[in-house]
């Protein structure tokens, strides 16, 4: 696991933290069963308050991405549930209204836009 | 239960007041006490720690008071001010003797081991050591022994950021079991701000906010504007505004924030920036 924090970040530190171990779930780079560094240790290897690292573990777990089980610590869940597969939905749902954002400032025309997309050969 | 529970402390002097000093730390956290020189940071901590007499208030110590349990209540706190309070003759094998007859649970060993890896001249008396060794020989002084809770009273002035580091490592190792508690007063909070779950400010004696940091964090923002860009209305929201011939900045309420006008700067505060502008506005 990989955590790097930025001082110039928009986002505040509990964010960084989630989405950074949100990330390397997600690509894999930080397999299912995986148990994540307490959340103690991670504010002192951080250097930073427990109460942050508290939070960024908090809402790694209502989001469906880790489990606290009692006396193990937080274990990476299975990437293929219900929630993560909502997770990328609406990640792409954001990306996807992104993209015809730019499109609408280039003046794109709709086919334009598929033709783009057909580019990436994944259609 | 509570690492620290704080009820009411107060103390009158002839020209400074401490009124009603409340607050409680769990156990396992940090909380940084923070305030201007003369807001009273100080006079809590010492009173706190017992080494001075208050006018009313209540203390507790993971469920102890100095008036039942007087001598397990000072054992379980370790304590560090600005001043050193050492004796400028003694030497560390002084120190060690001293701390062995003193306190039960003080380990030799342990203390040794600190003055071997923080390289502290075991031959040399004290009064020619530098304030940074004063600092670490304090901190292995306390760290030898069983305690429940750090008192440290500005206790990192006049180190270098290297010693301050360690010391803020250190700081993390001692609470990492969850069972114990840091309460430090500090007037410069660049470094220590980071670690402290809950920040207490004090204003002339008085509580002015208890909070953890985060909430204060997201409760307040910075922004800042040219100075055209400030108009009546929106004026009202701002806290401690300081202006200048290019521009102004100040604090807002993060709820107020989208009442400002477009084209200002809205930044995430430091606890530094959030105390400063506050204190500004409390004083006019």
């Amino acid at each position: 696991m990989k955590v790097i924090l930025s001082n110039q970040s928009e986002l505040p530190i509990y964010a960084q933290i989630r989405e950074q171990i949100k990330e390397q779930i997600t690509d894999g780079r930080i397999a299912e069963g995986t148990v994540l560094p307490s959340i103690r240790q991670l504010a002192r290897d951080l250097g930073i308050s427990v109460i942050t690292t508290t939070r960024a573990y908090r809402e790694l777990e209502s989001e469906g991405f880790i489990a606290s089980v009692q006396g193990k610590g937080s274990i990476v869940l299975k990437r293929d549930n219900k929630v993560l597969r909502e997770q990328y939905q609406r990640q792409l749902q954001e990306h996807l209204d992104a993209a015809v954002q730019i499109a609408q400032k280039l003046s794109m025309k709709e086919e334009e836009l598929i033709a783009a997309l057909k580019e990436r050969s994944i259609l | 239960m509570n690492a620290l529970e704080v009820k009411g402390l107060t103390k009158k002097y002839r020209d400074f007041t401490l009124s009603d000093i409340s607050f409680s730390l769990p156990k396992g956290y940090i909380m940084g006490y923070v305030g201007q020189n003369g807001a009273g940071k100080t006079t809590t901590l010492c009173m706190i720690a017992h080494l001075l007499k208050g006018d009313a208030g209540v203390c507790s110590i993971d469920g102890l008071t100095y008036e039942k349990q007087p001598v397990q209540y000072r054992e379980a706190i370790g304590y560090i001010g600005d001043k050193d309070g050492l004796v400028p003759d003694f030497t560390i094998g002084d120190v060690c003797s001293i701390c062995r007859d003193f306190y039960p649970s003080f380990r030799a060993d342990t203390f040794r081991a600190y003055v071997k890896k923080w390289k502290l001249p075991e031959k040399k008396k004290i009064k020619t050591f530098s304030r940074g060794m004063k600092v670490k020989l304090m901190f292995a002084e306390v760290l030898s022994r069983e305690t429940k809770l750090l008192i440290l009273d500005e206790a990192t002035n006049g180190l270098d950021p290297v010693v301050r580091r360690e010391i803020l490592e250190l700081l993390q190792d001692y609470i990492s079991d969850g069972e114990r508690s840091i309460l430090f007063s500090t007037h410069i909070l660049s470094d220590l701000e980071q670690i402290a779950d809950y920040i207490f400010f004090i204003h002339n004696g008085k509580k002015v906010f208890f909070e953890t940091k985060e909430e204060l964090q997201e409760a307040y923002m910075l922004v800042k504007g040219g100075s055209g860009e400030l108009r009546a209305p929106e004026k009202d929201c701002l806290i401690g505004v300081r202006e200048s011939d290019v521009g102004f900045e100040a604090l807002v309420r993060t709820d107020d924030a989208p009442c400002l006008p477009q084209g200002v700067l809205l930044e995430k505060p430091t606890v530094d920036q959030i105390v400063v502008h506050m204190i500004k506005d409390m004083e006019g």
